[in-house]
C-alpha cells in the first residue's frame, strides 16, 4: 500500500512538472521570436539578457517596415513573397481538393478492379524521398522551360499534397452514413449528383480542414522553391524569402520579423482546424 | 472504441457485391467504370510527377549529365556509364556522410518518439486547460520549418542568444552549439568525453520539432485502450509503474512501431532541417544535403541522381530488415 501511495504522489508531481516542461519548450521559442522581432539589433547586442522589447519599439516595428518595404525603397520586398505564397497556396488547395475529392470518393465508396492496389500505392508514394523526385523534375521543367515560374511550384505541390489529402478525405467519406447517399439515389440523383449534393455538403467541415492542411504544406514548403525559383527574386515564396534573409548583412532581428510573418497565418489556421486535423491524421493509423 | 458504428458499416459496404445477385451486375459495372474514371486524374498526376521522374532519375544516374548541358540529357537511348557512381562513392565524404545520416536519423527518431510518449502520458488524463496545452504542444510541428530553424539559430547564437545568456549567468562560457564539430566535456575533472556537438544539437531540434507527431498518435492509441484491465489491476493493488509496464506499454507497441517506421523514413529523407540549421557544416552533413550540393553547388546532375539512388537503396534495405524482424503487428496487441 505504501508503494502505491508513494508512486501516486511521485507521478502526480512529475506529471505537472512535465506539463509545464512541454508547454514551455513548445511555446517559448515562439515568444522569443516575437519579442526579438521588434528589437533593433544594436539594442540586443548591447544587452542580450534584455530581450523583451519596449512599448515604443513595438509601436515603431522598424524591423517589420524593413521587411515589408519594396526593394527599391531599401526594404526586403516581402509583400511580393506573401502574394506569391498566397497564390501558390490557394491554387494548390483548389487543384488538390478537386482531384482528391473524386479519388477519395472512389476509394471510399465504389468497387472497381485494382482499387486496393491503387490506394495502397498512392499512399506508399508519400514515403518516397522527395529529393530523388526533385532532381528529374528540375531537369524536366528546365527542358520544357517552365521551371522558373510559379506554375512549376503549383504542379509539384499538387503532386506532393495529393496522397495525404486522399488519405484523410477517404477516412471522412467512410464515416458518412451510406443510408444518406442511398436516400439521395432513391430521389433520383446520379452518383455524381450524390457526390455534389450529399457527400460534399456533409463532409464540408472536413474538406475545409484538409484544404487548410494542404495550404499549410504549400505555404511551408522550402526545397522546391529553392531549386526552382531562386534566380528570380520576383518569384520567391515566403519561405525562400525568409531563408534568404539569413545572411551577414541582414540583422537577426529582421530575420525574426520575417519568421513571424510566415508563422502567423499558419498558427491562425491551425487553431481553426486543430480538432479535425488531429483526428484526420490519426484516424487511419491507430486502431487500438 | 469511440466510434463503434464505423467498422461494421465499412464491412457492409465491402460485402455488397456478393450480397446482390446477378441483377445488379450492370450497375456494378457502371460503378466500377465510374470508380476508375474518378481515380484517373490522381493516377495521372502520380504517374507523371512521381513515377516518371523516378524512372528518369535512374536514367540520369547512368549518363554524364551536367547542369550546363542539361538540354542534351536523354530519357532513353544513351550510352550507360557507371562513372557517376564511381565519382560519388570515391568521394572522401561518402562514408562520414552516411554515418552522420544514420546517427541523425536514429537519434532524431528515437528521441522524438520518446518525448512524444512522455508528453502523451502526462496529458492523458483530463485536467483544467488540457485542450489549450494540447494545442500549444503541437506548435513545433506546425510552425514553418524556416521560422523554427532560425529561432533555434538565434536562441543558440554564441553572442546574443538567450541560451548562452543563461549559460554565462550560471558562470559558463558561451558555446557555439551549431558551429562546433566536437566538444569536450570534462566529467568531474577526471576525464573528458568528446561529443559531436552540432550533430547532437540538430538531433535535439529534430526531437523538438517532431515529438508532437508521435504525441498525437500515442495519445490517440492511449485513449482507445480499454480501461477495464487497467482498473482491475488497480483494484488488485498494482502500482502506477507496474500498470504502465505490464498493461499500458504492451498495448502501445503497435503504434510505436508504426511511428518508428514512418519517422525513420521521413527523417532519413529530410533535407530542410539540417540545411537551414547548419547548411551541412560542422559535421552535420547528411546524404540529402550532399545530393543537393552535387546538384546546385557543383552542377553535377548525374552524380546527384546516382547518390539519390544509393539513398533509396539503403533506405529500402533498412526498411525491409526492420519490417521483417522488428515490426510489431497490430493483432498481437
Amino acid at each position: 500500500m505504501t508503494r502505491t501511495v508513494f508512486e501516486e504522489r511521485l507521478f502526480g508531481v512529475l506529471k505537472w512538472i512535465s506539463i509545464v516542461f512541454f508547454t514551455v519548450i513548445a511555446f517559448f521559442p515562439l515568444v522569443y521570436m516575437a519579442a526579438l522581432s521588434f528589437k533593433p539589433i544594436q539594442d540586443l547586442l548591447l544587452d542580450p539578457g534584455k530581450w523583451w522589447p519596449s512599448l515604443e519599439q513595438i509601436f515603431d516595428s522598424e524591423t517589420y517596415q524593413t521587411v515589408l518595404r519594396p526593394v527599391d525603397q531599401g526594404g526586403q520586398g516581402f509583400l511580393v513573397f506573401i502574394r506569391n505564397s498566397a497564390i501558390v497556396g490557394v491554387v494548390t488547395v483548389i487543384t488538390t481538393l478537386t482531384v482528391g475529392i473524386l479519388a477519395a470518393y472512389a476509394a471510399a465508396r465504389l468497387n472497381f478492379f485494382g482499387k486496393r492496389t491503387v490506394s495502397v500505392s498512392i499512399i506508399l508514394v508519400y514515403l518516397f524521398p522527395v529529393v530523388i523526385v526533385s532532381i528529374p523534375l528540375f531537369v524536366m521543367f528546365s527542358r520544357i522551360g517552365i521551371r522558373s515560374s510559379l506554375y512549376s511550384l503549383m504542379i509539384v505541390y499538387l503532386a506532393s499534397t495529393l496522397p495525404v489529402a486522399l488519405y484523410m478525405l477517404r477516412g471522412y467519406f467512410q464515416s458518412i452514413p451510406v443510408e444518406l447517399e442511398e436516400a439521395g439515389q432513391v430521389d433520383g440523383l446520379s452518383r455524381m449528383g450524390v457526390i455534389r449534393r450529399v457527400t460534399i455538403p456533409l463532409a464540408s467541415p472536413a474538406i475545409a480542414a484538409v484544404g487548410l492542411y494542404v495550404f499549410m504544406i504549400a505555404w511551408n514548403e522550402f526545397l522546391y522553391a529553392l531549386l526552382f525559383v531562386l534566380e528570380n527574386r520576383d518569384l520567391w515564396t515566403l519561405s525562400l524569402g525568409v531563408e534568404q534573409l539569413n545572411t551577414q548583412e541582414v540583422p537577426k532581428t529582421v530575420l525574426m520579423a520575417g519568421s513571424v510573418i510566415i508563422s502567423i497565418p499558419v498558427i491562425f489556421l491551425f487553431f481553426f482546424a486543430e480538432k479535425f486535423l488531429t483526428e484526420g491524421l490519426t484516424a487511419g493509423g491507430v486502431k487500438g | 472504441m469511440t466510434t463503434p458504428e464505423t467498422p461494421p458499416r465499412i464491412a457492409e459496404a465491402e460485402a455488397e457485391p456478393e450480397k446482390k445477385g446477378r441483377k445488379r451486375t450492370g450497375l456494378a459495372r457502371r460503378e466500377s467504370r465510374l470508380g476508375v474514371a474518378l481515380m484517373l486524374p490522381t493516377i495521372l498526376v502520380i504517374l507523371l510527377l512521381v513515377i516518371l521522374p523516378l524512372l528518369w532519375n535512374v536514367a540520369l544516374a547512368f549518363q554524364p549529365a551536367r547542369l550546363i548541358n542539361i538540354r542534351e540529357v536523354k530519357l532513353i537511348g544513351f550510352e550507360p556509364t557507371l562513372r557517376n557512381f564511381e565519382i560519388v562513392l570515391s568521394d572522401n565524404d561518402f562514408w562520414p556522410v552516411l554515418r552522420t545520416t544514420f546517427v541523425y536519423t536514429i537519434g532524431g527518431t528515437v528521441l522524438s518518439i520518446f518525448m512524444g510518449l512522455w508528453a502523451a502520458l502526462s496529458l492523458q488524463k483530463a485536467f483544467r486547460g488540457r485542450s489549450i496545452v494540447r494545442g500549444i504542444v503541437l506548435f513545433p510541428y506546425v510552425v514553418p520549418v524556416v521560422a523554427a530553424a532560425f529561432v533555434w539559430q538565434v536562441m543558440l547564437n554564441p553572442r546574443f542568444g538567450i541560451v548562452n545568456v543563461w549559460i554565462e549567468r550560471l558562470g559558463g562560457n558561451p558555446i557555439d552549439f551549431l558551429g562546433t564539430r566536437s566538444y569536450d566535456i570534462s566529467v568531474f575533472g577526471l576525464f573528458s568525453v568528446t561529443i559531436p556537438l552540432a550533430l547532437f544539437t540538430v538531433i535535439v531540434f529534430e526531437a523538438w520539432r517532431y515529438f508532437p507527431f508521435a504525441f498525437l498518435f500515442i495519445l490517440a492509441s492511449l485513449q482507445s485502450q480499454s480501461r477495464e484491465i487497467d482498473e482491475a489491476a488497480m483494484v488488485d493493488g498494482a502500482t502506477i509503474s507496474q500498470r504502465f509496464r505490464y498493461i499500458t506499454m504492451p498495448g502501445l507497441w503497435p503504434v510505436i512501431s508504426v511511428l518508428f517506421l514512418l519517422r525513420f523514413i521521413w527523417t532519413f529523407n529530410k533535407f530542410d532541417d539540417v540545411y537551414l540549421l547548419t547548411g551541412g557544416g560542422a559535421g552535420t552533413e547528411v546524404i540529402t544535403v550532399k545530393i543537393i550540393d552535387w546538384l546546385t553547388g557543383r552542377g553535377n546532375v548525374g552524380a546527384a541522381s546516382a547518390l539519390g539512388i544509393i539513398l533509396a537503396l539503403i533506405l529500402s534495405v533498412v526498411v525491409f530488415i526492420y519490417y521483417k524482424f522488428f515490426y510489431v503487428e497490430e493483432d498481437r496487441a
